[in-house]
């Protein structure tokens, strides 16, 4: 069973098709990088697997089970554009908020663990809307990494970071690869995203025009895909 | 496990320890309310008789227009760093997510209420005491009907255009039932006479609109937040 | 629908419009309120036809919900539009009638404060409309507000009617028997107005239909 099935998905705003009949998978233990330019519709789809919208037509199954269910949401991990916590609590409140509700038998532990494992354990009580921006994003991946997720999904999630917090990221990623969590992840800044990625999908105008395992020819020459398989500019 | 309710009260605690740090809608939901009832005064005139009459009436228009600045932010404070994505990815139930904010949103407007109470008894020269216990009862009453109103109107309005503007002009003619009810027992009680015959029906009335109005809010709660 | 069906059903409404009008003139006056009396002939169909326009609204919402299928917002949309034009009859001829008896132009009567406060719920339900940019979030949130609206319409009906009772104030039209001849014309009138009522509600529904493929062209035109 895949980690990640996109079966025929549709996503209508009024009448304008904004997806057109994508079809992916992601297996267990993969990272799928999900490229394409501004507009394709990459958010879009990311946020009909992640559960905020809904498709116009067509399913997505996470490990065979509709995104929105109870137990299916406990698995999953999200970081979109904004970074998802509270400025008015702490960092270590914003954890713990997020263990409880994602029901943790121990959610002030995991927070803590979380906290060290980015680096954030000194600044813990510290009220997030005093965070640097780096630290802010950082709080982000701990909230997203915080319950264990099988399947983490990420929009852009390098874009305007720091290199601490880059490479905190690529580190997490590594580790939950070999783990084997599924990743799949929308991108710009294709060199750090291909480095981790085992396929990539390409998205043109709402379509798949490109799904396969990623190659060496890619990694070195990120524009390959899109001159390939894209759209001239 | 986490059960519905504790769910309820894991979102109502984080709702209220964020506004009690920063205290921005309940200081301005007050500051408001003692702006109206001063207006007020100057409008109806506190030493006539007339106004005394009238004036449990008045006090729930306070209510409603103090009670919205608060109702406003309960799902705008999920607005900044897309907070409303981490709600609706957890694993809980949209109903649970809207009652936790519709109980943080009754105990701060309630707050407000409480305080704005007092005053007005001295602006007004009204004994808003007498009849305490019952009046309590229709304060509960009628702020529950315009927190469950306005929360859910809340999440409606969130990321449109004009979010202020349109959560008043949405709310209060929903509310008009409920907000008619209050002011007809409100009037009464700080006059000092009790709820009687008559008036029995608004309280049932009111208990009517609160009943049907969360069941239908918690029915579509997930509608509007997911689509 | 058809072209011609429309202009059948519009001629229709006309003609049952235009014999009436002329039945009406032709009845004797009322023994107290005198002429006026007989704007209850317009009055009364107008605020029953809202009533249908509310009913429809309601279940083009409520279908739209089940079935994300964009003609039943179309519906919503149109069938309300109308509903708060005949509304607007029926607060204007209301006004006019309390005018003419009282000399008012405002009477605080139970039925005409609720058409008020249901005028008020359908007009926001535009404007909450008009604030929505995406069309699938607006077809979404004023369909939940229209059933909101919906189900606070007979609440607010119950509430505002035992408000009057409390203090009492003169009402329109109490009781008393009516001639079986003036019946049939109010219900001919209520068939013209319900008739009339399709054809605008068709008419805006075509427009609705034409201004969403409009928007998704544009959309596709600026899209790259």
């Amino acid at each position: 069973m895949s980690a990640v099935a996109v079966d025929g998905v549709w996503k209508f705003y009024g009448d304008y098709p904004a997806l057109r009949d994508v079809r992916l998978t992601a297996e267990p233990g993969a990272c799928l990088a999900l490229i394409g330019r501004n507009g394709a519709g990459k958010t879009t789809l990311l946020r009909i697997i992640a559960g905020f919208s809904r498709p116009g037509r067509g399913e997505i199954r996470i490990f065979g089970k509709q995104p929105r269910e109870t137990a299916t949401r406990s698995k999953m991990g999200f970081i979109g554009h904004g970074i998802s916590v509270y400025d008015e609590l702490s960092a270590l409140e914003n954890l713990t908020l997020f263990g409880k509700l994602y029901r943790l038998p121990d959610p002030h532990t995991a927070a803590m663990e979380w906290l060290e494992r980015t680096g954030l354990e000194r600044v813990r009580n510290g009220l997030v809307r005093e965070f640097s921006r780096g630290m802010r994003q950082r709080l982000a991946v701990a909230r997203a990494f915080l319950h264990d997720p099988g399947v983490l999904l990420l929009d852009e999630p390098f874009t305007a970071l720091d290199d601490r917090a880059i490479a905190v990221l690529q580190r997490l990623l590594r580790e939950a690869l070999a783990a084997g969590k599924t990743i799949v992840m929308s991108t710009h800044q294709l060199r750090e995203a291909l480095e981790l990625a085992s396929h990539v999908a390409l998205l043109t105008r709402g379509q798949v025009t490109f799904h396969g395992p990623c190659t060496p020819e890619m990694v070195s020459d990120p524009g390959y895909v899109y001159a390939r398989y894209g759209e001239a500019v | 496990m986490l059960s519905f309710f504790q769910q309820v009260l894991v979102v109502m605690v984080k709702d209220l320890r964020a506004e009690l740090r920063t205290k921005e809608a309940v200081n301005a939901s007050l500051a408001f309310a003692l702006v109206i009832l001063l207006m007020f005064s100057f409008a109806f005139d506190p030493l006539e008789e007339t106004t005394r009459e009238i004036s449990g009436g008045l006090l729930w228009i306070v209510f409603a227009f103090a009670g919205t600045l608060v109702l406003n932010r309960s799902f705008a404070r999920e607005q900044p760093n897309d907070c409303l994505d981490a709600m609706i990815a957890a694993p809980i139930s949209g109903a649970a997510l809207f009652l936790g904010k519709a109980l943080a949103n009754y105990v701060l407007v309630l707050a407000v209420e409480l305080v704005a109470l007092p005053v007005f008894g001295i602006f007004y020269g009204v004994h808003w005491t007498a009849q305490f216990p019952q009046l309590f009862m229709v304060l509960l009453l009628g702020t529950w009907a315009l927190t469950v109103v306005g929360t859910i109107f809340s999440a409606l309005t969130v990321n449109i255009r004009l979010r202020e503007v349109m959560l008043p002009m949405l709310t209060y003619p929903i509310l008009v039932p409920a907000l008619m009810g209050a002011m007809q027992l409100t009037a009464g009680l700080v006059t000092g006479k009790p709820i009687s015959g008559d008036s029995f029906s608004w309280l049932k009335m009111i208990v009517g609109f609160d009943v049907i109005f969360t069941a239908v809010s918690l029915v579509l709660v997930e509608t509007v937040l997911v689509g | 629908m058809r072209d011609k069906l429309l202009f059948a059903l519009g001629l229709a409404a006309m003609a049952l419009l235009a014999r009436n009008t002329l039945a009406v003139a032709g009845y004797p006056n009322e023994a107290n309120q005198g002429a006026i009396f007989k704007i209850i002939f317009f009055h009364v169909p107008v605020a029953m036809a809202a009533m249908f326009c509310a009913a429809v609204s309601l279940i083009g919402s409520v279908m739209f919900l089940l079935t994300r299928n964009f003609k039943y917002d179309a519906l919503a949309v149109s069938v309300t539009e109308v509903g708060l034009a005949f509304l607007a009859a029926n607060l204007v001829t209301g006004s006019i009638w309390g005018r003419v008896i009282w000399g008012i132009w405002w009477t605080w009567d139970a039925r005409l404060t609720s058409a008020l406060v249901c005028w008020l719920l359908y007009a926001g339900y535009l404007m909450l409309r008009h604030a929505i940019e995406e069309p699938t979030q607006r077809a979404t949130f004023a369909a939940v507000f229209s059933i909101f609206a919906f189900i606070d319409v007979p609440i607010v009906i119950f509430s505002i009617k035992w408000w009057r009772t409390q203090h009492p104030q003169p009402v329109f039209w109490g009781g008393g028997s009516i001639p079986a001849e003036w019946y049939i014309t109010a219900v001919l009138n209520l068939l013209a107005m319900v008739l009339l009522g399709i054809v605008l509600t068709v008419t805006r529904l075509r427009q609705e239909e034409a201004q969403r493929e409009i928007d998704s062209l544009r959309r596709t035109a600026h899209a790259f």
